[in-house]
C-alpha cells in the first residue's frame, strides 16, 4: 500500500500533484506555506515541470491560477486566510466567470492567531462568493477532497474553496495515496469566448446562472459524501460538527461511550434537510465549529426560537479562539482533569529576533535617529521586523495588514505628522507596498520608507523574495528622487553613519526611501550549508 | 497500546527532528500516529511544542487532552515545566538540564531542576555534554530522545533505524554521531 506521513498541507499538495495539476500559485503565509514548498521539492512535480514559483502576492496568485484554468488546465492557489482578503477581488469574480480547467483555492485559517492578525473564517467567503467549500477533518480527507473538488469544479465550471485550519495544516499522519494518478489536461480554450468577459450585460447573466448552480450543487454526490449523519441511542443531545472539531468530539465520545447522534458537515453548501433531521430527532443541539459560528448563526437565525442550541453564541464554548479536546469535553459534560499547574517560575518566552539579525541593528539606529522628533511616528508592517514592537525595542506603532505601513504613514503625514516613517520588509514591499509608495510620490508626501531588506521572506521560513536585487530600481521607477534612495547596511559598526542618514531623510520634506540591506542570518546559513554540500 | 507525548523546547532546538524520528519508528511498527507541530512566528526563539500521539488504534484528535500525556520530552528544562497541565499522574518527564536563556527574567536553573526533581518519574540529562562526546553539540536533541526512549513504546532498534533514515542524506558521519547520541541518552536513562 502506498502510504506517506504527511502534514495536512502536504496531503493537499500531494493530492494536487496526483490529481494532475499543471500549476500551483501562492504567496507564503503561515499556516499555508508548506503546500507550495512540498510541490517545489517534489520529484514528480519537477519531472512534470508543474509551475511552482511563488507569486508576488495572493491576488496575482489567484489571477494567474484563473488564467491557467482559462487555458483548460487544473490549477491550485494557496494562501493563508488573510491572503484571501488580498485575493478577494479575483476570488469573488471567479465565481461569475467560472472556470475552464478545474480550480481549487486553498485558504488556511489561523484561529487563535498563532501567526496572524485576525482569526477570520474563510467559510464566509464561500457563502459570500457562492463558491462551494470543502473543510476536511483529517489529512486523508484533505487528500481525497482535492480529487472531488477538481471534479466538482469541472462539472459545474466553478472554483472550489478548500478551507483548513492551523491544526490540520500542521498535523502529520499517515495518508494513503490514490492508486491511479491523473494526467495533466491538454491546452483547451473555453467553449464560450466571452465566458471570462464580465461586462455588466454578461455578468448579470452569469450571476443568475451562478445562483442556480450554487443552489443545486448541495445535492451533488461529491458534497453529499462529506456530510454524514451517524445516529446514536442517546437522543438527549444531537451534535453538529465540522472540520477539525470532529476529531476532538470523536476522541471524547470514544472514551466516554456517550452515544449521541452526530452530524458531520465537511462540505458547503450543505443541505438544510440534514439539519432539520437531526434537530427533529434530538432534544437539544450542540454545535462545534472551528472558527466563527457560521452554521450556528444559520440555524439560530434572528428569532432563535427553535430547538435549544448550545454553541459559541451562548457561551457553551468560547466565542473566540480555536477549540481543543478539553473545550469539547466540557461542552458534552465530561470532566477535564489537569493534575498539575504550570509552576509560577516558568516565564513567558515570546518570539524574538535571532542573534545577529540585521533588523535589530536597523531598529537600534532608528530609535536613536527618531528620538529628537518624539514617539508615535513609526508605522510598520507584517514580517519578522514586527518583533520590533516588543521590548527592548518598542520601536513601532502599527502593524495592520500587508503594505499598510507605507499608506498609513502617508495618511498620518497628510494629517500633519512629521516626520512620518514606514518600516516594511522587502517581500512585503513588493507584495503590497509599491502601490502605496506611488501614492506618496504622486503627492510628494513628507514620508520616509525604511525597507528592511533581508533578501528573503523571513518569517515564513526564508522563501525567495521577489524584491531581491530590484528594490532600488523599483523605487526609482516609481519616482522617488535618486538622492533620496539611500542604502545602509544594518551592522553595529555602521550605527553612527546609519543614524546620520536616517536623520537626514527624516528631516527631508518629501518622499525618501532607506534600504537597510543585510541578508537574513537564517537564510544565509542555509545558503552556506547548501553551497558546502 | 497508546502513548501521548509532548515534545517541547525553544524554536530551532530540533524538536521536529525528535518528532520525525519517532514518526518513522512508529511507521516501522505499524502504529497509528498524529503529530501536531508549531510553525511560523514562534519558531523565532519562542517556546515551541509538538503533540505526538501514538496508538495501536486509529487516532482522532490532533491535540492531547490535559492530564493525558504519558511522556514529556523536553530539550530545555523550563520548557519541560510549561506543559505540566498535559502530563498524566503516571507520566514521565525527560529533559535536558541545559537552559536556553534568551529572556531577561529566566529563573535560576537550580530552582527549575528542583521543581523537575519533584516528579518521581523524571529523567534529567546533560544532553549537551553527551552530544559533545558523541561528536556534535547539535545532536543534543537526539540525546534527549535516547533518554526518553524506554518510555516511548517502540523498540530501540526502530529508533536507530529511524535516525539512519532521517540523517541519511547528510552523510555517514552525521548518522554515526546521532546514533551515538541516541545510545548515550538510552544508556543514561537505563542506569
Amino acid at each position: 500500500m502506498n502510504k506517506l506521513l504527511l502534514l495536512g498541507d502536504e496531503a493537499i499538495a500531494q493530492a494536487a500533484i496526483d490529481a494532475g495539476i499543471s500549476g500551483i500559485y501562492a504567496y507564503p503565509g503561515t499556516p499555508s506555506t508548506e503546500i507550495m514548498e512540498y510541490i517545489q521539492t517534489s520529484k514528480d512535480a519537477s519531472d512534470r515541470q508543474i509551475h511552482r514559483e511563488w507569486s508576488t502576492n495572493e491576488k496575482t496568485a489567484m489571477e494567474a491560477a484563473l488564467g491557467m484554468s482559462y487555458a483548460g488546465k487544473r490549477a491550485m492557489v494557496a494562501m493563508k486566510h488573510v491572503g484571501l482578503n488580498v485575493a478577494a477581488d479575483g476570488f469573488i469574480n471567479s465565481a461569475l466567470t467560472g472556470v475552464n480547467g478545474g480550480l481549487i483555492v486553498v485558504s488556511a485559517d489561523d484561529p487563535s492567531m498563532h501567526s496572524s492578525q485576525n482569526e477570520q473564517d474563510s467559510r464566509f467567503y464561500s457563502k459570500f462568493a457562492f463558491i462551494p467549500c470543502f473543510e476536511p477533518s483529517n489529512q486523508q480527507e484533505a487528500y481525497n477532497m482535492v480529487f472531488d473538488a477538481f471534479e466538482l469544479s469541472e462539472k459545474y465550471k466553478i472554483p472550489v474553496l478548500l478551507r483548513i485550519t492551523t491544526r490540520l495544516a500542521h498535523s502529520r499522519t499517515s495518508v494513503e495515496l490514490a492508486k491511479e494518478k491523473l494526467h495533466e489536461k491538454k491546452l483547451r480554450l473555453p467553449a464560450d469566448p466571452v465566458q471570462f468577459v464580465l461586462l455588466p450585460a454578461i455578468a448579470r447573466k452569469r450571476y443568475k446562472s451562478l445562483l442556480s448552480t450554487f443552489d443545486s450543487i448541495k445535492y451533488d454526490i461529491r458534497i453529499g459524501k462529506y456530510n454524514s449523519f451517524r445516529d446514536g441511542t442517546n437522543r438527549d443531545l444531537g451534535i453538529i460538527t465540522c472540520g477539525i472539531a470532529y476529531n476532538y468530539l470523536m476522541e471524547n465520545i470514544r472514551k466516554s461511550h456517550k452515544n449521541y447522534p452526530v452530524l458531520k458537515i465537511s462540505a458547503y453548501p450543505f443541505p438544510a434537510d440534514l439539519i432539520r433531521d437531526i434537530t427533529s430527532r434530538c432534544k437539544e443541539i450542540l454545535i462545534l465549529e472551528e472558527g466563527y459560528p457560521l452554521i450556528e448563526e444559520g440555524i439560530r437565525g434572528i428569532l432563535d426560537n427553535g430547538a435549544k442550541i448550545y454553541g459559541r453564541l451562548d457561551g457553551a464554548i468560547p466565542r473566540d479562539g480555536e477549540l481543543n479536546p478539553a473545550i469539547v469535553a466540557k461542552a458534552i459534560g465530561l470532566p477535564v482533569n489537569t493534575m498539575e499547574k504550570v509552576p509560577p517560575l516558568v516565564k513567558m518566552r515570546p518570539p524574538s529576533f535571532c542573534k545577529g539579525c540585521g533588523h535589530a541593528d536597523m531598529f537600534t539606529a532608528l530609535l536613536e535617529a527618531i528620538k529628537p522628533f518624539g514617539p508615535g511616528r513609526v508605522f510598520s508592517d507584517i514580517g519578522c521586523y514586527t518583533l520590533g514592537a516588543l521590548p527592548p525595542f518598542n520601536a513601532i506603532n502599527s502593524c495592520v495588514d500587508m503594505g499598510a505601513s507605507v499608506t498609513m504613514a502617508v495618511g498620518a503625514a497628510d494629517a500633519g505628522l512629521f516626520p512620518s516613517v514606514a518600516v516594511i520588509g522587502d517581500s512585503t514591499f513588493t507584495h503590497s507596498g509599491m502601490t502605496g509608495l506611488l501614492d506618496a510620490v504622486s503627492k510628494n508626501s513628507p514620508v520616509t520608507v525604511i525597507i528592511a531588506d533581508n533578501s528573503t521572506t523571513g518569517m515564513t521560513g526564508g522563501q525567495k523574495s521577489k524584491a531581491t536585487g530590484r528594490i532600488e530600481q523599483i523605487c526609482a521607477g516609481i519616482g522617488v528622487a535618486e538622492g533620496h534612495i539611500r542604502v545602509v547596511i544594518p551592522l553595529r559598526k555602521n550605527f553612527e553613519e546609519n543614524v546620520r542618514i536616517m536623520k537626514e531623510e527624516f528631516e527631508y520634506r518629501g518622499v525618501s526611501v532607506i534600504i537597510a540591506s543585510r541578508e537574513c542570518i537564517q537564510t544565509a546559513a542555509r545558503r552556506k550549508r547548501a553551497e558546502a554540500s | 497500546m497508546k502513548n501521548d507525548i509532548i515534545i517541547s523546547g525553544v524554536g530551532g532546538q530540533g524538536i521536529l527532528s525528535i518528532a520525525a524520528t519517532i514518526g518513522l519508528a512508529a511507521v516501522e511498527n505499524n502504529l497509528c500516529l498524529k503529530q501536531a507541530e508549531v510553525h511560523g512566528m514562534s519558531q523565532r526563539g519562542g517556546d515551541v511544542q509538538s503533540h505526538f500521539r501514538l496508538s495501536s488504534a486509529p487516532v482522532f484528535s490532533d491535540l492531547i487532552q490535559y492530564g493525558h500525556a504519558d511522556l514529556i520530552i523536553s530539550v530545555e528544562p523550563m520548557e519541560a515545566l510549561r506543559y505540566l497541565p498535559w502530563l498524566s499522574k503516571q507520566g514521565w518527564l525527560v529533559t535536558n538540564s541545559n537552559p536556553f536563556i534568551n529572556i531577561n527574567d529566566y529563573p535560576p536553573i537550580h530552582d527549575l531542576l528542583k521543581e523537575i526533581r519533584k516528579f518521581k518519574n523524571s529523567v534529567i540529562i546533560d544532553a549537551d555534554a553527551a552530544a559533545r562526546e558523541a561528536g556534535s553539540v547539535r545532536s543534543g536533541n537526539i540525546v534527549v530522545l535516547g533518554a526518553a526512549s524506554p518510555f516511548i513504546g517502540v523498540p530501540f532498534a526502530s529508533l536507530e533505524n529511524a535516525v539512519r533514515k532521517l540523517f541519511n542524506s547528510k552523510g555517514e558521519e552525521i548518522v554515526e554521531v546521532n546514533l551515538k547520541a541516541l545510545k548515550a541518552g538510552r544508556d543514561f536513562a537505563e542506569r
